[in-house]
């Protein structure tokens, strides 16, 4: 066995023999994400490198420590990439806190989120067992699906080990073009354009402006480009707008003690909820920079049929919008039973777990 | 209650008063006509697409509200009876064949569009609606639901949830799991849950993800929100010969490789192609050992360019013949064949039996040359019909259940492909599920603790071991039982794997 493999495991053994908790760390990028960290910090950094990677597959596997930046080179390398673009949030994270987190960038909408391109994790058990669910094959349906559960579950159930994903190939042409548009024009104009078998890759509003992305073959691009018109931004001037975007460097994240992260249905009406605001995902992503009480966020998002994420400033306890009771009880339960002495990042994902 | 116990028969006297019992209480929550108790009313809901396995049920209940479902859930955990939902009963695995001491749970009158929202381009659905038919309605919004199994004319939403269905376009549209927004689901306590919606983010663990593809083990679901995509303003597809199956595989390779993800990429081999040509005369070329069929969609610009693309790399990877459809009517007819492989295996044999593993791509010669060699030695003829840009494999094992043998030949030829897909780095099952029909296979795939896990999370839904008990996921013993029974025949054929 790896003798880091092995080193984890004996820490997770005796973690769980002695009912003491573990804060699963990796290059800690996201360390303010969750709703609290306790515990003894367990490195999974030193757990690394890509295992197996063949571009005619379509398929990446690597250890959890190996950074994204490595992964993305490797696939740049052969004209392939994450197409769920994880955000890289102020430093070079891991592939296993990537997928813990299971946070995606702009190309969600379209493309899909950080969970539909897991195909296979390998995740270590409180009694050290090396769990391999999922695969290395984009179609499969033996067993419950736990690769996909545990993309997003912040550690909770335990540390993943290896991921397999999904890749793509990088689009041949890539063309971004900008509007002078309202908030209410934007966002009917986003689910209009969505509707349409147009190469949209991402889409974005800020300030009285809309932004949208084609990426695709060269003509769909060029076709999409003479029917939609705007105001063509350079080709580096796009990549830096986009690239802000997905690593939170845009202004709207830089300093406001409030941030709100509401995940909304595309077509939410705009909200009258005080503070600057910048969209995403065609309408579907909204953050605020807004002081206005938890309470009142919450308010908003439920009534627009979404939810709402303290991103900072929150309190601990009271960043993620609470579950509904039944489906707790299905966490709890979940949670009890992957991990009975609650070893793994107490308290991080659901106050209680 | 008259009525009930008039019309519930059984010659078993326990299993007599049992039905009785249960029907009693399920009958004060059901509507007139929602229990059915005969035995000639329960007959057809003996076995579903795997007709090979049946069993009839204690009693089917039909229920037409949620509130229904919920009550019926109710009533089954509190008398601790097996609950079984079922669709369509198209399913190729045995996954909605009843429990015998259990209720079978037909959604069947859930069957409506509720809503279909053009702008946020969603449909919001019963379990009972047929999958092709969300297509249909949303058709004149210029939108459909991409997920397009074989069975599409007749299998339901439900159970395209429970199987996480795959069909021909998935490696470029994805799977159920990507086209799936959001369920409502009635838990084993009886109460309503949402998981997922139309926002595309919820706060907690990713329960919709594991729902989607848990063959109806955890909950029941009675109400989906579907992700409806635009239509695309024109699809082609290119049909590829090829003198090698090896080639073709390479074909697929090469298309990959060099950037394209067609929206359909399928390969029949030379028994499939011979087999349905008589039948549907789509034009395929006989005297090819495999052909390709690649579908390229999109605007009409994108399209011209990708078909150029695919005829290219194609005929670099030595295809013997090319051929573009130039009409809609010609690009169905390549297809149709594709399509109706499945009848025509019925037309070619009295029985067949179709296995599901996937592979690496890579990996595709091999299997077709090994799986040549199965042909041989348990004499009998195999057909290979392949989702090959999803590494899906469906070879069609043609026997007769009606000679001496057969079908036990059959299933040791099927066991071993799935063997040989789980050494390659494979799985038992791409997209029909587990069910019955792959509990065995299931114990080469995964070891104890990986399938002590899948127990947690059954045990973390479902406590009482109600929803559809024995499917999908063996037991520890059952795995024991045919790790001792297969060393006993000496038949392992990788014993240097470790796997029990």
């Amino acid at each position: 066995m790896d003798p880091t493999l092995a080193q984890l495991r004996t820490a997770v053994i005796e973690a769980h023999r002695a009912r003491t908790a573990l804060r699963l760390a990796g290059a800690g990028t996201k360390d303010f994400y969750g709703e609290s960290r306790e515990g003894a910090p367990l490195d999974l950094t030193g757990y690394q490198g890509v295992t197996e990677y063949e571009p005619a597959e379509l398929v990446v596997t690597a250890r959890c420590g190996t950074r994204l930046s490595t992964i993305e080179a490797l696939l740049e390398s052969k004209g392939q990439f994450l197409a769920f673009e994880p955000p890289s949030l102020g430093g070079d994270p891991t592939l296993g806190g990537t997928i813990a987190a299971g946070l995606s960038g702009p190309r969600r909408a379209r493309a899909g989120a950080a969970r539909d391109f897991v195909l296979g994790a390998v995740l270590l058990g409180v009694d050290g067992e090396v769990l391999r669910f999922g695969g290395k094959v984009m179609k499969n349906v033996a067993g419950f699906d736990v690769s996909r559960l545990l993309c997003g579950s912040l550690g909770i159930l335990g540390p993943i080990l290896e991921v397999s994903l999904k890749v793509m190939p990088l689009p041949r042409e890539e063309l971004t073009v900008r509007f002078e548009l309202g908030e209410a024009e934007a966002l009917a104009a986003f689910n209009r354009w969505a509707g349409r078998p147009l190469p949209i890759s991402a889409s974005a509003w800020w300030n009285g402006i809309a932004w949208l992305r084609l990426s695709g073959a060269a003509a769909a691009v060029r076709a999409a480009r003479t029917q939609l018109g705007g105001e063509v931004l350079t080709a580096e001037a796009a990549r830096d707008w986009w690239r802000q975007l997905r690593s939170q460097q845009h202004a709207l994240f830089g300093d406001a003690p409030h941030l709100w992260r509401l995940s909304l249905p595309s077509t939410a009406a705009p909200l009258t909820l005080p503070g600057a605001k910048l969209i995403e995902w065609g309408g579907a992503l909204r953050w605020y920079a807004s002081a206005a009480a938890p309470e009142e966020v919450r308010r908003h998002a439920a009534a627009a049929g979404g939810t709402a994420l303290h991103w900072r400033g929150g309190v601990p306890g009271g960043r993620f919008q609470p579950l509904a009771p039944a489906v707790l009880e299905i966490h709890r339960r979940l949670k009890a039973r992957f991990d009975p002495h609650g070893i793994f990042n107490p308290n991080r994902l659901v106050v209680g777990l | 209650m008259e009525r009930v116990s008039a019309t519930v028969a059984a010659a078993d006297p326990v299993r007599r008063a049992r039905r009785l019992e249960v029907a009693r209480a399920l009958a004060a929550v059901l509507p007139d006509d929602g229990l059915l108790a005969r035995e000639e009313e329960l007959r057809p809901y003996e076995c579903d697409g795997l007709a090979a396995h049946r069993q009839q049920p204690l009693l089917v209940a039909l229920p037409r509200t949620e509130a229904q479902v919920c009550a019926v859930v109710r009533t089954c955990r509190d008398l601790a009876v097996p609950l079984v939902a079922r669709g369509a009963g198209t399913g190729l695995s045995g996954g909605a064949m009843p429990h015998g001491e259990g209720v079978l749970l037909s959604l069947a009158r859930f069957d409506r569009i509720l809503d279909i929202d053009p702008l946020a381009r969603t449909a919001r659905v019963q379990p009972g609606v047929r999958n092709l038919a969300v297509s249909e309605a949303a058709a004149a919004f210029g939108l459909y639901y991409a997920p397009d199994p074989s069975s599409q004319i007749a299998c339901t939403i439900g159970g395209n949830v429970a199987e996480n269905s795959g069909g021909v376009h998935c490696l470029k549209y994805g799977l159920t799991v990507h086209n799936v927004l959001g369920v409502r689901a009635c838990t084993i306590e009886g109460e309503l849950i949402e998981l997922g919606g139309a926002a595309l983010d919820s706060p907690g663990l990713d329960l919709l993800a594991v729902t989607l593809g848990s063959e109806g083990l955890l909950l029941i679901v009675t109400e989906v929100l579907l992700k409806l995509v635009p239509r695309p303003e024109r699809a082609q597809v290119v049909m590829a010969s090829f003198d090698e199956v090896g080639k073709a595989g390479d074909g697929v390779a090469a298309l990959i490789a060099a950037g394209i993800i067609p929206a359909g990429l399928e390969m029949m081999d030379r028994q499939a192609t011979a087999a349905v040509e008589p039948f549907v005369r789509a034009g395929y070329d006989l005297t090819a050992e495999a052909i390709l069929l690649a579908e390229s969609d999109g605007t009409p610009e994108e399209v011209d360019e990708e078909v150029a693309a695919i005829e290219s790399v194609l005929r670099a990877a030595g295809a013997t013949a090319l051929a573009v459809s130039r009409s809609e009517a010609e690009r169905l007819r390549f297809w149709s064949g594709r399509k109706n492989a499945f009848p025509a295996a019925g037309r070619l044999s009295p029985d067949y039996y179709c296995m599901d593993g996937t592979i690496p791509r890579r990996a595709l010669g091999e299997v077709l040359r090994a799986i040549a060699r199965m042909e041989e030695k348990y004499g009998l003829k195999c057909m290979n019909v392949f989702h090959a840009g999803d590494g899906n494999l469906h070879p069609l094992i043609l026997f007769d259940a009606n000679q001496e043998g057969q079908w036990e030949r059959a299933d040791q030829f099927g066991t071993e492909i799935l063997e040989l897909c789980v050494t390659l780095g494979g799985t038992v099952t791409g997209e029909h599920g587990v069910g019955v029909e792959k509990l065995n296979p299931m114990c080469l795939q995964f070891s104890d603790a990986e399938r002590a896990a899948f127990f947690a999370v059954k045990e973390a839904f479902d406590p009482y071991g109600l929803l559809n008990p024995g499917k999908a996921i063996p037991t520890l013993p059952r795995c024991a039982e045919y790790g001792r029974q297969r060393v006993h025949r000496g038949a392992l054929p990788h014993p240097e794997l470790p796997r029990f």
